[in-house]
């Protein structure tokens, strides 16, 4: 599949300089708009109606505008005066298309949002419309430029400090981005940050730093890992003992913890399962029975870690029961299987009520007043001080979920880099050769199924605690849905990605509540575009790249390196 | 390729002793009888090369002998022991095959694709490999270094990191022969091992299995290309319709004016149902 082109390298060879100095007026524009009032209302953003004095959303607008000019100026006053051997370091004119293509959404987003937020376009002011118009000509001029192939920054071969500060770096911002945006409750705002954010990830990839920045962490990926769970740990501290925050974070990370279960069974083993939510429920369900909650019909309360090992097997073997009939056959009867489990487990649950079965589960009234949760004498459900911080309870959950994750991806990675990971791809590449070459296609499958089952259910029994009640109702197809989507949109088969697709995923409705009529709307249309675009998922994995282009002849002889076009790409399988 | 193990396996094997043993074989698709009551009997370090027209049931009675069809009736023994028609079973029996049209996983290096062929000769479980100690890790170095030097012992040192699907087609016939060989089997079933290679290819691809016979595997080849099958084996079948015409040493066969009759019989009156042309049906001479 190529994307239509309507621009040819002969058009753009002709007109190369015209194009250059169109986004050159464009970038100027960009840069200086923001000093211009851009809504008639002070309601709509964060106050944007000052002439000479940015806000902080006008700011990112003049930071796109700047990285613009920089790109455009580089590739025709630096980048002659370099030497020979530095010349490609950088590829500047697909960083400037990258910057130009978002600078575009960005001022598209910042009207669309005056204008709602204020009720019509007529209250975006002259400095709104000036901005877009630079967009629209920095990303016409930029059109124009040839694009260099290749960046060969990714070769270069720098100090290990260097490295190191720029993982600290890259990982604090991160921490401080996330920290910010969770904060901003204004959604135009927050969606022009994501885009700027999107765009400024675009570039950074795009233009040659993102090849240096996975060639030179390779080395220091234990780094890198230990960097960002750190990042993650500190998230708590930087929220003044604040529970929203918290609470959303949490949901975030069993959102992403049960994701990258899911993408075991559908990014490794290839295996489409549509009711997955079932088996996160079923661990959600036997935690709650077992939690001594007073609405629980079983009065045994084991130890958490008993109960946690009780709901991931239960789940398991919920896994084994409809796996074991159905993995024999072809695909598409999994997917219609796993659909109609999904159904069943929550009718099934609703009807362990002691009127039309055995009393389980109260019916849809579920079962609420769930203790909080004591692991060696410390309660989640109190907060506490760590180092002169409140931790409140989500934190503390939220702490618990991390190790959870970090379980999870262990387990994940472990199991990709192995015999049992190479199976899973054989299996998706030939299954029928794969079977000839001795490879146990049917166990393999099997444990990808029963083992996601038993992560969900991990999962689950930590969520009832932390949800305080379970009911019928959490668990429905609709979820699934989301889960997969967060699979699919993040990267089947990356660890990276899925943990963005399901940040993103679950942030947005949280963030976006003026949008909840239209949410599966725009949920549709996205994946619609992605599906167009980028089947392969925002960060995809090497080999499924190469699956989702199987005529990409170019993409297929750059093994060992990262295309300027192809985004961050994970390594995969142990070297 | 001589690791101990092989050669301790070899060792252990009378130079006659029956492989593999398989009787009155037969294979219906609904009213085609595709493989027809065959037999074929399978020593030690022989090589037998199964020759017959386009459609004769070659391959079908291949996926017969490797369990990917389960026979409509017939028996296959291996070693003396039965064998149940299943993939898994017969690999780990000691019998590896390739595929007429290259299966190999496209998307998987080279060195990867081979790995996979360990499979079933390696054993760590999802407890071992989430844990990874040491066990595991001599384990999978002891699959790398297999495997490279498998790569190696085919003539292509050089590609472990290249992907499959980037690899010259002679290469990916050379890379199944490899990916089969690294299921330590005793006896490997080629088919087709030379369709679409160059003359200089073919003398490589010749060399290469009279290599694997001297490290004591036996070998059953299809081919359409005589002299290829005149230089290597040690005995021919004719399959036509299903069952065996002829069989004895290439000489014989290759003179017997039956098999002449039946491949020029054939390709000229009967349609092409395997979408080959008609003179990959004819015996090359
Ligand atoms: N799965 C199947 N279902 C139905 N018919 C089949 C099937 N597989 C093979 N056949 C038929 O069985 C017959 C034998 O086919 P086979 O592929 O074994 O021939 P072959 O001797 O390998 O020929 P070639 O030299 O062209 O490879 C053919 O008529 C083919 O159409
Ligand atoms: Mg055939």
């Amino acid at each position: 599949m190529r994307r239509p082109q309507i621009v040819t390298d002969e058009r753009r060879r002709r007109h190369g300089g015209t194009g250059w100095l169109v986004a050159l007026v464009g970038a100027v524009v960009l840069v200086g708009a923001p000093y211009l009032p851009w809504a008639y209302g002070d309601e709509a953003m964060d106050d944007m109606t000052y002439l000479g004095g940015p806000s902080p959303t006008q700011f990112l607008g003049l930071a796109l505008g700047a990285a613009l000019l920089v790109c455009l100026l580089a590739a025709r006053f630096l980048v002659p005066r370099l030497p020979a051997a530095r010349r490609r370091w950088f590829a500047w004119h697909t960083g400037a298309s990258a910057v130009a293509t978002g600078a575009l959404a960005f001022q598209a987003v910042v009207v669309v949002a005056v204008a709602l937020e204020l009720g019509g376009l007529v209250n975006v002011e002259y400095g709104g419309w000036i901005a877009l118009a630079g967009a629209l000509l920095a990303f016409a001029g930029t059109r124009l430029l040839v694009p260099e192939r290749t960046a060969t920054l990714g070769r270069v071969h720098s100090p290990g400090w260097l490295v190191i500060v720029v993982i600290a770096v890259v990982m604090l911002g991160s921490l401080l981005l996330i920290a910010h945006a969770l904060d901003e409750d204004d959604p135009g705002v927050f969606i022009a940050l994501l885009v700027f954010v999107g765009a400024a990830v675009v570039l950074v990839l795009r233009v040659g730093l993102g090849g240096w920045f996975s060639s030179q962490t390779a080395r220091f990926r234990p780094v890198l890992v230990m960097a960002a769970f750190l990042v993650a740990f500190a998230f708590p501290f930087t929220q003044d003992g604040s529970n929203a925050n918290m609470s959303i974070a949490t949901q975030v990370l069993i959102f992403a913890a049960t994701a990258l279960g899911l993408n075991i069974v559908v990014g490794l083993a290839g295996l489409l399962d549509l009711g997955y939510i079932a088996f996160l429920g079923a661990g959600a369900f036997v935690a709650a029975i077992l939690s001594g909650s007073a609405f629980s019909a079983v009065g045994w309360n084991p130890p958490f870690i008993v109960t946690v090992l009780i709901s991931g097997v239960v789940a398991s073997v919920l896994g084994l029961i409809i796996g074991s009939p159905t993995l024999r056959v072809s695909g598409d009867y999994l997917a219609i299987v796993t659909l109609a489990f999904g159904e069943i487990f929550r009718l099934v649950m609703i009807n362990l009520d002691g009127n039309d079965g055995p009393d389980l589960t109260n019916g849809s009234n579920g079962i609420p007043n769930i203790p909080d949760l004591n692991l060696l004498g410390f309660d989640f459900g109190e907060p506490h001080v760590i180092l002169g911080v409140e931790i409140p309870r989500f934190a503390n959950y939220y702490f618990l979920l991390l190790v959870l994750i970090g379980l999870v991806i262990v387990v994940f990675a472990n199991l990709n880099r192995s015999r049992i990971g190479r199976g899973w791809v054989a299996i998706r590449e030939d299954e029928k050769a794969a079977e000839a070459m001795g490879v146990n296609v049917f166990g393999l499958k099997l444990f990808a199924f029963a083992g996601g089952a038993f992560l969900a259910g991990v999962a689950g029994a930590v969520k009832a605690h932390h949800d305080i009640s379970v009911t019928p109702d959490q668990y429905v197809f609709l979820e699934s849905a989301f889960l997969l989507a967060a699979v699919v949109l993040g990267g089947m088969g990356t660890i990276l990605g899925v943990l963005v697709g399901a940040t993103l995923l679950r942030l947005m409705p949280e963030k976006l509540r003026f949008f909840d009529e239209y949410r599966l709307l725009a949920f549709g249309l996205l994946l619609v575009v992605m599906m167009r675009f980028r089947p392969e998922g925002l960060i995809a994995s090497r080999r499924r790249q190469l699956e989702f282009h199987e005529d990409d002849e170019e993409l297929a002889a750059h093994t060992g390196e990262t295309p300027p076009g192809a985004g961050r790409v994970e390594p995969e399988g142990a070297r | 390729m001589s690791t101990t193990a092989e050669q301790a396996t070899f060792d252990t094997l009378e130079a006659d002793e029956v492989l593999l043993e398989a009787r009155g074989v037969t294979m219906r698709f609904g009213g085609l009888v595709a493989v027809d009551g065959v037999d074929l009997t399978v020593r030690a370090g022989e090589i037998v090369g199964l020759i017959g027209p386009n459609g004769a049931g070659k391959t079908t009675f291949f996926n017969c002998l490797t369990g990917l069809y389960k026979p409509t009736s017939g028996v296959v023994s291996f070693a003396g022991r039965p064998l149940r028609p299943r993939p898994r079973a017969v690999v780990r029996a000691g019998m590896a095959r390739t595929f007429q049209n290259i299966r190999l996983f496209q998307n998987m290096t080279a060195l990867e694709n081979v790995m996979v062929g360990r499979y079933c000769r390696t054993s760590a479980g999802p407890l071992t490999s989430i844990v990874r100690g040491p066990k595991f890790r001599r384990e999978e170095a002891e699959t790398r270094a297999r495997a490279q030097e498998l790569l190696e012992f085919v003539g292509m040192p050089d590609v472990a990191d290249t992907l499959a699907r980037n690899l010259p087609y002679g290469d990916q016939r050379r890379l199944e022969v490899a990916r089969a060989l690294a299921t330590d089997p005793q006896l490997l079933l080629l088919d087709e091992p030379t369709a679409g290679m160059n003359p200089q290819e073919t003398r490589q691809a010749e060399v290469l299995i009279q290599r694997i016979r001297q490290t004591g595997l036996a070998v059953v080849v299809i081919e359409h290309d005589m002299r290829f099958i005149f230089n290597l084996c040690d005995r021919v079948l004719c399959l036509v319709r299903g069952s065996v015409l002829v069989e004895g040493t290439p000489e014989e066969v290759q003179s017997d004016p039956r098999v002449i009759e039946a491949y020029i019989g054939t390709s000229a009156d009967e349609p092409d149902e395997t979408g080959s042309t008609p003179e990959d049906g004819a015996p090359r001479a």
